[in-house]
């Protein structure tokens, strides 16, 4: 396919940039070994169990959340606004910590760990937020190339995988272009574009396709497909049903009223525990 | 956090938005630092003339010959002077000069004073060693068995008030420096804390794509350094004109009291490197409060 071929392309540049040794530069957040045999034992990147969210003192959001993700599996979690799936993802990418129960993440449990070891664990994982959230005042590129810079590439290396992602994203001439100035749907393909850059293990996207029209939507699906193929875990948030069609191999979550509602059980699979 | 050994490079510097995060800060430290120069040299300049009176009239004695009869007083005033030459701890015996004292008195009886009648006393200035200056009751007696009509004057006992009231600006002028720095400090600690939740939303974004608290805090350290530099060398060459412009009126003035409150060698680099001080002094805070302030998020 095309577009594939061209993000392999893409992905070559990638495997010649110059980036520090995973997750933080050696310093905070290294999978330790218990975790490393967890993840061979189980090969579950993401594992919830009894997981319970609550903001406040009030009513708790999720509740009972039991399920793993393996690793290079692709997901779409589904459920009615207000089920909890923005929340689920939260926890996923670690802007918050769970109000009871176990998360393992790269087999590692994330609700204990201190808050040192978080920026390894977060350069591993991709977001694309449902609201964007891009930096207002940097420019289209820029954008995209904060997770690199972040993760310590230079800027002399930044220059060809930007240019590129943001061609595969159709906005080659808009790389200079400040958000404001960027339609709703150029716009998330900006925060996919900065998501999907660092090449992470897990990719967490809250509603990707919400803004785009059908043939972008099936576009960024497909590069998430491709992503998925070179081994990221990938756990797209949709309420379009009809893109749960297009990744033949997808598993499905659906989350009700906080909780997993999966009546049959043949749509996710259940955690495992790591031998001791 | 304190992982993430990379520093931002030059491209991340843009990654706050130049220009928003200054506001009042560097005009607010301008005139700290303006404030705090004058007052250091204030304090400079005191501590300079307390160290040089001391050195100067400090240790010093003035005997006096009280006797109406010249022939009396000029022989009393020989025998006082070979006396107190061999004296341990006298450095220097200086008969004053008849001249020496119609000058001194000139303002007050006129240029015919010492021609007149009017017995005026014979003057001796003695600089002692601080040592013999401790001992003065041996000196006085010393004298007085060879001169009776000899009275001994410590300068030291009526410079006393006035050593005591420099020594109180001197400690005045510190405490203002401190007070000045601590409100720099306070001034640098709003500001970084304004400035943490203007750019809140960049910073919740940076840390969720892995940014440590150690690179989000250099982003703000150096735009709060930048600023800091700004008002510091502004408030530091303002201070610097006013001093120099003091400098040259009380030159003019010709006062030796005031004259000998100038600011030493060390005491100007001290002056110029309160600028850079302010500028560490700043970015120590302003690492502080923010790593703080991230301490608290996720």
């Amino acid at each position: 396919m095309t577009e594939f071929s061209a993000f392999q392309r893409t992905l070559g540049s990638w495997a010649g940039l110059k980036r520090p040794a995973r997750p933080c530069d050696g310093s905070c957040g290294a999978v330790n070994e218990a975790g490393r045999r967890f993840l061979n034992a189980t090969g579950s990147i993401v594992q919830f169990e009894n997981v319970g969210l609550r903001y406040g003192t009030g009513a708790e959001t999720l509740s009972d959340l039991s399920f793993s993700l393996k690793e290079g599996g692709f997901y779409f979690l589904t459920g009615p606004s207000g089920a909890g799936k923005t929340s689920l993802l939260k926890l996923l990418y670690l802007a918050l910590r769970p109000s009871r129960g176990l998360i393992r993440l790269f087999g590692e449990d994330i609700v204990t760990m201190s808050r040192s070891r978080l920026p390894g664990f977060r350069r591993r994982i991709g977001v694309v937020f449902q609201e964007f959230r891009l930096v207002s005042h940097l420019s289209a590129f820029d954008n995209v190339a904060l997770p690199l810079r972040v993760a310590g590439v230079e800027d002399k290396d930044l220059h060809t995988p930007v240019t590129e992602m943001l061609a595969w994203v159709g906005l080659a001439d808009r790389a200079s272009a400040r958000p404001a100035t960027l339609s709703g749907g150029e716009q998330q393909r900006v925060a996919i574009a900065r998501a999907v850059i660092g090449r992470p293990e897990l990719l967490v996207a809250d509603e990707p396709t919400g803004n785009v029209d059908p043939e972008m939507a099936k576009r960024l699906l497909h590069l998430f497909d491709s992503l998925n193929k070179l081994g990221t875990t990938v756990i797209v948030a949709t309420h379009d049903l009809h893109l749960l069609s297009r990744v033949q191999r997808a598993e499905m979550l659906r989350l009700d009223r906080g909780q997993i509602a999966d009546p049959t059980g043949a749509l996710r699979n259940p955690p495992k525990r790591a031998e001791a | 956090m304190k992982g993430g050994r990379r520093r931002f490079g030059a491209a991340e510097r843009g990654l706050l938005p130049e220009g928003r995060l200054s506001g009042p800060m560097p005009w607010v430290i301008a005139i700290m630092m303006f404030l705090t120069v004058l007052a250091a040299a204030a304090g400079l300049g005191l501590a300079g003339a307390a160290t040089r009176l001391d050195d100067q009239i400090g240790s010093r004695v003035t005997v006096q010959i009280i006797e109406a009869r010249p022939r009396q007083r000029d022989a009393q005033a020989a025998a006082a002077a070979d006396t107190l030459r061999r004296l341990p701890g006298v450095i220097s015996v200086r008969p004053v000069s008849e001249e020496e004292i119609a000058t001194l008195l000139e303002p007050w009886i006129g240029s015919i004073g010492l021609e007149s009648d009017l017995p005026v006393p014979a003057l001796i200035d003695v600089d002692l060693t601080p040592a013999a200056h401790a001992g003065l009751e041996r000196l006085r007696s010393a004298v007085v068995a060879v001169a009776p009509a000899a009275r001994v004057d410590d300068n030291a006992q009526w410079l006393a008030p006035l050593a005591s009231l420099i020594g109180a600006l001197k400690w005045l002028a510190a405490g203002l420096v401190l007070l000045m720095v601590g409100a720099t400090a306070a001034t640098v600690v709003l500001a970084a804390r304004a400035a943490l939740d203007t750019h809140r939303g960049t910073i919740e974004i940076l840390h969720l794509m892995g940014a440590t608290d150690v690179q989000v805090a250099r982003l703000f350290q150096r735009r709060i350094a930048l600023d800091a530099l700004f008002g510091g060398l502004v408030g530091f060459i303002l201070a610097g004109g006013v001093l120099i412009g003091l400098g040259e009126r009380v030159s003019a003035l010709g006062s030796e009291l005031l004259g000998s409150a100038t600011i030493p060698t060390q005491g100007w680099a001290v002056l110029i490197g309160l600028p850079m001080f302010g500028v560490l002094l700043a970015m120590l805070v302003a690492r502080l409060t923010i790593l703080r302030a991230l301490g608290r998020l996720l």
